[in-house]
Order: C-alpha cells, then sequence, then structure tokens
C-alpha cells in the first residue's frame, strides 16, 4: 500500500507532502514502518520522513481515530466562547483535547485559526469545515459523524454562492460585504492573458510596474520588481509560486477569492508565468482549504481545455504553462515565502537565511517568484484593465483596492474590498465596530492600535496589513488577546532559530505571571529587552514579528500592564514571595502550621 | 590576494568574493561569537549569536556573504546585549550542568557565557524533560546538553554522507532524531564520524575518553574562546 502510493507520485522525494497525506488517509497516521518505506522508495533517510512529519501539524506518527476533530484555537473563537465548545466535545466523547475515544473512532485536537474567523467558533472535522458551532450543538454532530462515518454528511446548509457547487459542497459563507473593481468584478476568462502576449514580457513587466502594484501579503514588496528580478536571473528554467498559505490568524480573503473568484487567479498566475518565462506554477494551498481542491483542480482541467493552460497557452507558439495545487499540512511558517518552498520540495517548512533569495535561488534552487493570492489577482486585472486605471485607484504608495479580513467585535464580519487610505475611524463605522478599544491590525504579527490613534491610515505608507483586521471591543481584556497571540507563536515557530524558538516561550511566561498578578515592575522592562531581541536576531519574518503581541500592547496598553503589576510591600519582604507558598511543602510533610509566620 | 574591502566597526576588511562577512572577519582577525558555525560545515544560521547589523539590519555573519563598501557594526553594546540573551536563553532551554558535565572547559556554550560575562542567566530555567541515548558502543548523545545548533545533522549529511542525524517536531518541541527505530547504536555512524566530533556543547560525546585533561589546563581554561582568531590580528599601533 505504501509502496502504491509512493509510486503514484513517481516515488518522487520532493512529493513527500502529498505521499505522506495519502499514506495518512489511508492508514489514519504515518507509522515508523511506513516512514520506512517511504525512505526506501523514495531514496531518502527514515528520519528525513519522520522529520517531515512531525513538522506540520496536520500529520500524526501515533495513531488517530477514524475521524480527526479540530477546533480553532483562533483568539476570534475565544471571543465566541470557543472554550465552552470545546468542553462539550470533551464531555460528550468523554475524552480531553489530544486524545482518542477507546473504540478508536475520534480524536479530539485543537489547531490554529483555519480562516473561518467571521463563522466561528468552527472546526475542521476531518477535511470538512463546520462553522457557527454552538455546545447544544455538539452532541447531534457526533451522532450523526458516528451514523454516518462520513463527515461530509454533516453539511446540512450549503453557504451562499460557490459553496454550494457540488463539488465544493460547504457550508462556508462567503460574507463578501463590500465589491470593488479589482477582485470581485466580473471577469472574461482569457481577457488578461490575451493582452498580456500580445506584448513582450518585459512589456507586462513594465505595465505592473507602472501600476505600482505592491505585494498584498503585507511586506509590500513591489510585484514588477520581483518578477524583473525572476526574469534577469540566470537559467532557463523558472518557477512561478502562489502563496494561499494564509494563515495569519483573522485572515480569510484568500478563501473567498479561491471560492468565488479562482479564475481570476489563475488568470494572474499564467500572466506571471509568462512574464518572467515560467513553464511550471505551483499553488500551494494551505490544508485547512483542502475542501477547495477538487473544485480547483476541476477549473484547472477546464483551463486546459479551453487551452488557456498547458501547450502554445491561448495559441502563444513558445509559451507554455501549467498549474499545480500542491496541499500544505497546518503549518503557519509555510506562508513564508522560503518556508513555503521548502514545503514545495517535500521538506520540513523550515524559512532559509537570505541571500540568495528566491527569485536567484528558489523552488529547486531554481529563480522562483513568491506571490501571494491577492496580488496576482490584482496583476490578472492591470493586465486586463490597463496600468493607469489601477493606479488611480487608491493612495500615492498604495494603488490598488484591499482585501480585508474582518472579525471580532463588530456587527458586520466578513470580507471587504476597500480602497487603500481609510483611516481606521472610517474602517470602524464600514464593520459597525465604532466602539472598539482597539483593532489588531495585520494579525497578531501586526499592530495592536489603540482608539488614540484610529486617525492613521490603512495603507503602505502608515499602517501597513496583509488584510487581518480583528476588532477588539470594549469588554475584552488586551492582555489576554496579547496572551491568545503569543500562545499562537510560540506553537506556530519552526525552531530553527534560537531566539524566535525560546524566546517566545520567555515572553509568554513574564506575560503569564503578570496577568496572575505576580508581575514587578521591572518586569516590563525585561519583556522589551526580550521582544527587541527576538525581534532583531530572528531568522525569518515569523520571528522578526513574533513578539508583536507583546511590543505593540506594551507600547499603546502600558496602563493595561501597570494596573497588574505587584507594588512593594511594606514589610519589606521581596513582593513576589510568597511564605505560606513557601511553606506549603513543610507544613504537607510535618502536618503542623508554621509557628510564626 | 582580496577582490575587495568592507567595514567591520569602520576597520577596513578585505574579502575575497563568495566569502562571508564571518569568514572575513576570522581572516583579518575579527572574532564575531558563533555556535552553530564550524568549519567545513555549510552555515546553518540556527543559533543567531553572530548577529552583526549589515548597513543597519540584523543578518547573521555566517550565512551573509560579504560584499564591496558594506558597513559592519559588530562590537556594539546594543549587539553584544542580543548575543548574550541568545545566549543566555540557550543556557536555560537544556539542562546544563557545567560541574560534572565532562565537556565543561572545552564547551563553547560555557565558553562563550565566560567571555560574554554571563554570571547567571536573568531567564527562568525550563528544566525540560530530555532523554539520553546509550545504546551505541562508543558515542552517546545527553539531549539535556542539546541546543539545536544542527552541526551533527550538516556534518553527518554533508561531511560523513550518512545522514544520522536530523531534526524531528517543530517550535521548542524540536530535537534532534537519528536514522533508526531504537536509537544511535542502531544506525552506521562511528565514533570517527565529523557528526561525532563536531558537537560544540556535551550532547554528543565520544565514550571513554571524559575527564582526560585536567581542570586548569582544558582548552578554555587557558584563553577565552575566540582568542585563536583575535591572535591572527596584526598588532594595534603602541601608545594606547
Amino acid at each position: 500500500m505504501v509502496k502504491e502510493v509512493a509510486a503514484r507520485y513517481g516515488k518522487d522525494r520532493t512529493r513527500m507532502m502529498d505521499i505522506v497525506r495519502d499514506v495518512q488517509a489511508r492508514f489514519g497516521h504515518i507509522s515508523g514502518a511506513a516512514m520506512d518505506i517511504i525512505a526506501r522508495e523514495v531514496n531518502s533517510h527514515r528520519v528525513e520522513v519522520e522529520g517531515v512529519v512531525t513538522f506540520y501539524a496536520f500529520y500524526s506518527e501515533k495513531p488517530n481515530g477514524r475521524h480527526v476533530i479540530r477546533i480553532t484555537d483562533c483568539v476570534t473563537a475565544r471571543m465566541r466562547h470557543a472554550e465552552e465548545v470545546v468542553e462539550a466535545f470533551e464531555k460528550e466523547l468523554g475524552i480531553k483535547v489530544g486524545g482518542t475515544t477507546p473504540d478508536g473512532q475520534i480524536t479530539l485536537e485543537m489547531t490554529s485559526c483555519i480562516g473561518l474567523c467571521d463563522q466561528g467558533p468552527a472546526a475542521l472535522i476531518d477535511d470538512v469545515p463546520v462553522t457557527y458551532i454552538t455546545p447544544d450543538k455538539v452532541k447531534g454532530l457526533l451522532r450523526h459523524l458516528r451514523e454516518s462515518g462520513d463527515a461530509t454528511t454533516l453539511v446540512k446548509t450549503l453557504g451562499e454562492g460557490n459553496n454550494a457547487l457540488d463539488l465544493v459542497h460547504s457550508m462556508v459563507i462567503n460574507n463578501i460585504r463590500k465589491r470593488g473593481d479589482v477582485i470581485f468584478a466580473s471577469l472574461e476568462a482569457g481577457a488578461s492573458i490575451k493582452n498580456a502576449i500580445a506584448i513582450s514580457p518585459n512589456e507586462v513587466i513594465r505595465s505592473v510596474k507602472t501600476a505600482r502594484l505592491r505585494g498584498r501579503g503585507g511586506a509590500g514588496f513591489p510585484a514588477g520588481m520581483k518578477w524583473e528580478f525572476a526574469r534577469n536571473a540566470a537559467g532557463k528554467r523558472k518557477i512561478l509560486v502562489c502563496n494561499a498559505d494564509e494563515g495569519e490568524p483573522g485572515t480569510f480573503k484568500d478563501r473567498v477569492i479561491l471560492t468565488e473568484v479562482p479564475g481570476l487567479l489563475f488568470e494572474g498566475m499564467t500572466v506571471a508565468g509568462y512574464a518572467i518565462g515560467a513553464a511550471e506554477g505551483l499553488l500551494y494551498l494551505r490544508g485547512e482549504y483542502a475542501y477547495l481542491k477538487p473544485y480547483l483542480d476541476h477549473l484547472l482541467e477546464q483551463r486546459r481545455a479551453k487551452k488557456l493552460l498547458g501547450k502554445s497557452v491561448a495559441g502563444k507558439s513558445g509559451f507554455d504553462f501549467d498549474i499545480r495545487v500542491q496541499l500544505g499540512a497546518g503549518a503557519y511558517v509555510c506562508g513564508e515565502e522560503s518556508a513555503l518552498i521548502r514545503s514545495c520540495e517535500g521538506l520540513r517548512g523550515s524559512p532559509r537565511d537570505r541571500p540568495p533569495f528566491p527569485v536567484e535561488k528558489g523552488y529547486l534552487d531554481l529563480p522562483t517568484v513568491v506571490n501571494n493570492v491577492e496580488t496576482l489577482c490584482c496583476a490578472a486585472r492591470v493586465l486586463e484593465k490597463g496600468a493607469g486605471w489601477f493606479a488611480q485607484i487608491g493612495s500615492e504608495q498604495s494603488s490598488g483596492t484591499k482585501l480585508f479580513s474582518v472579525s471580532g467585535d463588530c456587527r458586520r464580519p466578513g470580507v471587504y474590498e476597500l480602497p487603500f487610505g481609510m483611516t481606521l475611524t472610517e474602517f470602524l463605522r464600514e464593520v459597525g465596530g465604532d466602539d472598539a478599544q482597539a483593532v489588531q491590525v495585520g494579525g497578531p504579527s501586526g499592530t495592536c492600535v489603540d482608539r488614540g490613534q484610529f486617525g492613521r491610515k490603512l495603507g503602505f505608507e502608515d499602517l501597513p496589513t496583509g488584510g487581518s483586521m480583528i476588532v477588539i471591543g470594549p469588554q475584552r481584556d488586551i492582555l489576554a488577546v496579547a496572551s491568545a497571540f503569543m500562545e499562537f507563536f510560540v506553537e506556530e515557530s519552526c525552531g530553527w532559530c534560537a531566539p524566535c524558538r525560546i524566546g517566545n516561550v520567555l515572553i509568554q511566561e513574564r506575560l503569564e505571571r503578570i496577568r496572575a498578578g505576580k508581575g514587578l515592575p521591572e518586569d516590563l522592562m525585561y519583556l522589551e529587552d526580550l521582544c527587541t531581541t527576538v525581534k532583531k536576531t530572528s531568522r525569518c519574518g515569523l520571528g522578526q514579528t513574533s513578539p508583536n503581541p507583546v511590543a505593540t500592547t506594551l507600547q499603546n496598553f502600558r496602563k493595561a500592564y501597570e494596573a497588574k503589576l505587584l507594588s512593594a510591600r511594606e514589610d519589606g519582604r521581596q513582593p513576589t514571595f510568597d511564605l505560606r507558598a513557601a511553606l506549603s511543602e513543610a507544613v504537607r510533610v510535618q502536618g503542623r502550621e508554621p509557628v510564626a509566620h | 590576494m582580496s577582490d575587495f574591502t568592507f567595514t567591520i566597526d569602520g576597520v577596513e576588511v578585505p574579502a575575497k568574493r563568495g566569502q562571508t562577512i564571518l569568514e572575513a572577519a576570522d581572516a583579518a582577525g575579527i572574532y564575531i561569537p558563533r555556535l552553530c558555525w564550524a568549519k567545513d560545515l555549510a552555515p546553518g544560521g540556527h543559533c543567531r549569536v553572530c548577529t552583526v547589523l549589515v548597513n543597519g539590519r540584523p543578518q547573521s555573519a555566517c550565512t551573509h556573504p560579504a560584499g564591496p563598501g558594506m558597513v559592519v557594526d559588530h562590537d556594539t553594546a546594543e549587539l553584544r546585549a542580543w548575543r548574550k540573551n541568545i545566549v543566555e536563553m540557550l543556557f536555560v532551554e537544556g539542562n546544563h550542568y557545567c560541574m560534572f558535565c565532562e565537556k565543561s572547559g572545552n564547551c563553547e556554550l560555557q565558553a562563550l557565557g565566560y567571555r560574554m560575562g554571563m554570571t547567571t542567566p536573568k531567564y527562568p530555567y525550563m528544566f525540560p524533560q530530555r532523554t539520553v541515548d546509550a545504546t551505541h558502543p562508543d558515542v552517546m548523545v545527553d539531549h539535556n546538553r542539546c541546543i539545536a545548533c544542527g552541526r551533527c545533522v550538516r556534518a553527518s549529511r554533508d561531511l560523513d554522507g550518512k545522514n544520522v542525524f536530523q531534526f524531528v517536531q517543530r517550535g521548542h518541541h524540536v530535537r534532534v532524531a537519528v536514522n533508526a527505530d531504537g536509537g544511535l547504536g542502531r544506525t552506521n555512524l562511528s565514533a570517527a564520524d565529523q557528526a561525532a566530533q563536531l558537537c560544540p556543547v556535551g550532547a554528543i560525546l565520544i565514550k571513554r575518553v571524559g575527564y582526560a585533561v585536567p581542570v586548569g589546563r582544558r582548552l578554555y581554561d587557558v584563553k577565552p574562546i575566540g582568542s585563536e582568531i583575535e591572535a591572527k590580528r596584526a598588532p594595534a599601533p603602541s601608545g594606547k
């Protein structure tokens, strides 16, 4: 069986992600024996297979139940009392999170954000997203799952739009609240490609540069420049990768693009392939969105039939281009481009040191462009409607529109396509969150902005964001929010470099101490020093932004910390010293209370 | 012959094309502290102790190529503080009992702690539960002292051609595993392998050779770590 799986992928070790996934689908886990066979078949090493299996949250080297329930641990789910849902599952199943029912039927796990923040608490049951779970629904869900043995039968009410298609068959809703002219406008298949192949690749790049298109993942690197680097890099074979691994808590806009306008994305990928001279495109789809893969594969097949992919795309001789969907398996760090490339190669998703940059040496050491889903959609529109048209939308340094994934304490959560340049006050009015005490702009790795700064503008000039916007209402404990975010980074650090691997654990420890009312005034400086060290010395963008939940709240919500600190004691003892606790062991052993204290 | 020059803390340093900042600094007798780096191994960029500022931006000197006219900050108060913080983090992450560790005096982590003036870590000890693997007749692995620098991983793969070691798990659960069920004794590692020799701490030890050198005469008892590199530096003009 395992041999068959390996053979299905040509015994190619770069297809390790697929091989491991299929073996797990068949056996429920990847045993040591299976690792041995995989290693032998693809000419790798057992410990290398083990390294991959144990890196990704969705793979398991220990036997799982027939069904795996993964409840999202996203802070937005916590805002909706996800802990009560977790308790209900634990009670009904008679197991704790991390356990498997004695009959081997169901494993219960927690997982990081699954991109359903506007319809949570949510869970993935096998690959099936289940939304709006309340404690009273749990019993019915489990009974149904046990009876049918098929998680897809849990889908009773279908979501709107393409969620209702047979190939998607999902209860997920799109929640598109505002449509703009760039992403959510109608599109004629092939229109962008036709315009692109009518001009030279260099002219396509010039057009994207003129449009001043910047990467939508958050960093805002000019897309045209990236394409140009890859086009000019040495080597005949170039690779285009689309990053559909949106894992930043509070982000779900790519899910909506992939559901509603995947054609625009494929169009953009093809245009980019033409511009950089690539014949191969990879769409790295986060494992959480595996339910969309059959639909995407089907669309790719249709495009091949229409000659929009394959040999001589759209009749342009010499331009061959095709796209393959590569599934991830639950690792936030793979949203970092060099980690994503490693994952595409079938390796652990640890980032690389740069230089060399992926545009010089990326996938299989070939010049590689990695672009965000939304960036590629914008590029398609630039080619369709013209650079000038695109550049006049938005602001000077941030042209075009931006998709925002809005969740948390607001009346109208969902996806918004808005021009860049809006203030936070205007934004909050739009989403129905006027009374917010803070907005987490750009997710945990971004900035926690307080009311005093709501006049700031969304855009690369001021407040850049990949699109995650979590509205934090006045009733929330800001330190609890920061704590949830730190937990996320501790969980998602790849562990390659010391400061990120260790420093985040230490930041979390001290934050928890403060939250428990045991912090000292000097702990704030201790935290600032730790945050700076981790930010400055970590290897990749994850580590360099991971202390932000604490660093930015220390800056903008210092009073929330100060209110929790211990002050000096009148008796001169160390404020953190608890005599009773220190003596408790002796009291227990001797069976008597101390004479004096 | 050098191809170009760049500066480290204002001092002009010659470099060859393809050389990293750390290699060029070594050749010039400027010691940039490091832990996961080892001669003949591809740099790993794990420990970040060699962090410097390249034209103002933090980079690991072991991986970053030197470039013409580059301005590198190295021995500044800020960088010294960050590096010391990382060394302290490594001390609290594992279980490092220098007083009875047979690597004491020859341990690069300990030596860096001394060189950086670390007395006791400012961070709380994590006291992790870790295992010892003594299944191999000639080599033992004490995971308590592992700092996940990956030298053994790279040495086994690139120098020994064996792939005995590899990282498994993720985040703070990361550990080095061996290429077999049942421990190191089931792998084809030999004590003469580079992977068994290059551990900077007391995590991979050759059996039956411990405590051979008396205290006071061990490698770093005599001179601080980095002295051999600094000895190469042209003597400073007299009259300081």
